[in-house]
């Protein structure tokens, strides 16, 4: 049986770990918020981005000159797989969650006999990936010096993809991340980037034009190719961001959990200090009666 | 006149402007084009430069970099890698950053850097030129 200093310790250092995911929790909820907010933000430019490249690419993807960018290099044989998690851990099943579907599709592509390489953003993924696949990863990307997600942020990495599909190292690319689907759940999923023509949602609504047709200016194989890299940035920073928001509502949900399984352990404990102190009481009320009965 | 053009001006991390104005001046890849409502459909690269929202009687002035404007039956959108209004920009501020990115150009060590220097130096140069119009 603990001794009454001992069960006194436990208790107080229960309560300052309460006390800390409390914060933790309250932090992730505020940065939650903005998160949301930003995520909410970019939403507008993404959404007319993919209404032109919707217009444009199925005018455009027919023609033999199009953009391998858009149209892909004709083959499938090599996959960058570009695995988007949080820089931090303590927040739930986040990023183990990511990083299984990573593995899932990795291990499909390499059963098809594919290549398969991959890109780290965010150091947990790389933490947990390189156990398994580390001569895979070609390159990792540290996001937490950054202090927000900015249009700098998708372009660099976007920059760093292109790059590689010039020096042709890869035909296409996907990337793993997760949808944030509300506060308390978010599913991972991987989507395609490269081609392009792939990655634009059936969905997305096009603008009504009454039959008329675009006059573009210059023309528009110039616009699409200007366009293209914008869209793949654009791509990367909406996953970027709503990342964020569902590592910090995986944070929230995860801290809560702690915070209450705290008070939980608290009441438990406290139940034992009190039951060990009344026992100690009755054990020393009992010897000085029969102290004094002695007499 | 009732009718008015519908515009919206939008940067990847949010909206910067959305509304109903008169006209919109915009600098196009080919040359600088003005939109009024009913507008057919159109869509243009933009070069570093001002756009200009008539409305009102009064002009607005906001340097965009690195665009696209896209006329729909809905009203005009313009998508600004980054926008900052005329008025906001530091002229004193400006001229640093150019003899800055000047500087790195010539320092550069590989093609790479010079050609993002040089980008640089052509951004702060059309800013430079939207202040002193």
């Amino acid at each position: 049986m603990a001794s009454l200093k001992d069960l006194k310790n436990r208790i107080e250092s229960v309560k300052s770990t309460q006390k800390i995911t409390k914060a933790m929790q309250m932090v992730a909820a505020a940065k939650l918020r903005r998160a949301q907010e930003a995520a909410e933000a970019a939403r507008p430019y993404a959404q007319r981005m993919g209404a032109v490249m919707a217009n444009l690419s199925t005018a455009m993807s027919g023609t033999p000159g199009a953009s391998p960018l858009l149209v892909g290099t004709g083959k499938s044989d090599s996959y960058l797989l570009v695995v988007m998690t949080a820089d931090r851990g303590l927040c739930g099943g986040f990023n183990t969650n990511i990083v299984k579907k990573a593995r899932e599709r990795i291990n499909a592509l390499k059963a098809e006999g594919k290549d398969v390489n991959i890109i780290c953003v965010g150091k947990k993924g790389a933490d947990q990936l390189k156990r398994t696949f580390a001569s895979l990863i070609v390159d990792k990307m540290d996001l937490s010096a950054e202090k927000t997600i900015s249009g700098a942020t998708s372009a660099r990495i976007g920059d760093k993809i292109r790059h590689m599909f010039e020096n042709g190292e890869f035909d296409v690319c996907e990337l793993v991340s997760a949808e944030f689907v509300s506060v308390i759940s978010q599913k991972p999923r991987s989507k395609v980037l490269i081609p392009a023509i792939d990655a634009i949602d059936e969905g997305v609504e096009r603008p009504d034009l009454g039959g008329a047709v675009y006059d573009a200016e210059p023309d528009e194989e110039t616009i699409l190719n200007v366009l293209l890299p914008r869209y793949a940035d654009t791509v990367i920073l909406s996953a970027l961001l709503e990342n964020v928001a569902g590592e910090m509502g995986a944070k929230m949900a995860a801290m809560d959990n702690a915070t209450r399984n705290a008070g939980e352990l608290i009441d438990k404990l406290n139940l034992v200090y009190n039951r060990t102190r009344q026992a100690q009481i009755t054990t020393e009320l009992t010897e000085i009666i029969s102290g004094a009965e002695a007499l | 006149m009732a009718d008015k053009l519908h515009f919206d001006l939008v940067s990847p991390e949010r909206r910067l402007f959305a509304g109903n104005v008169e006209q919109v001046v915009v600098p196009g890849e080919e040359g600088d084009f003005g939109v009024l409502p009913n507008h057919a459909p159109f869509m243009s690269v933009i070069r570093p430069g001002a756009i200009t929202v008539i409305d009102g009687g009064s002009e607005t002035r906001t340097f965009i970099h690195g665009g696209f404007a896209e006329v729909t039956p809905d009203g005009l959108t313009i998508l600004a890698e980054e926008a900052i209004a005329v008025a906001d920009i530091d002229t004193e501020k400006l001229a640093q950053d150019l003899s800055d990115a000047r500087e790195d150009v010539t320092a550069a060590k590989d093609e790479e850097e010079r050609d993002n220097a040089a980008a640089l130096v052509a951004k702060y140069e059309a800013m430079q030129a939207v202040v002193a119009h």
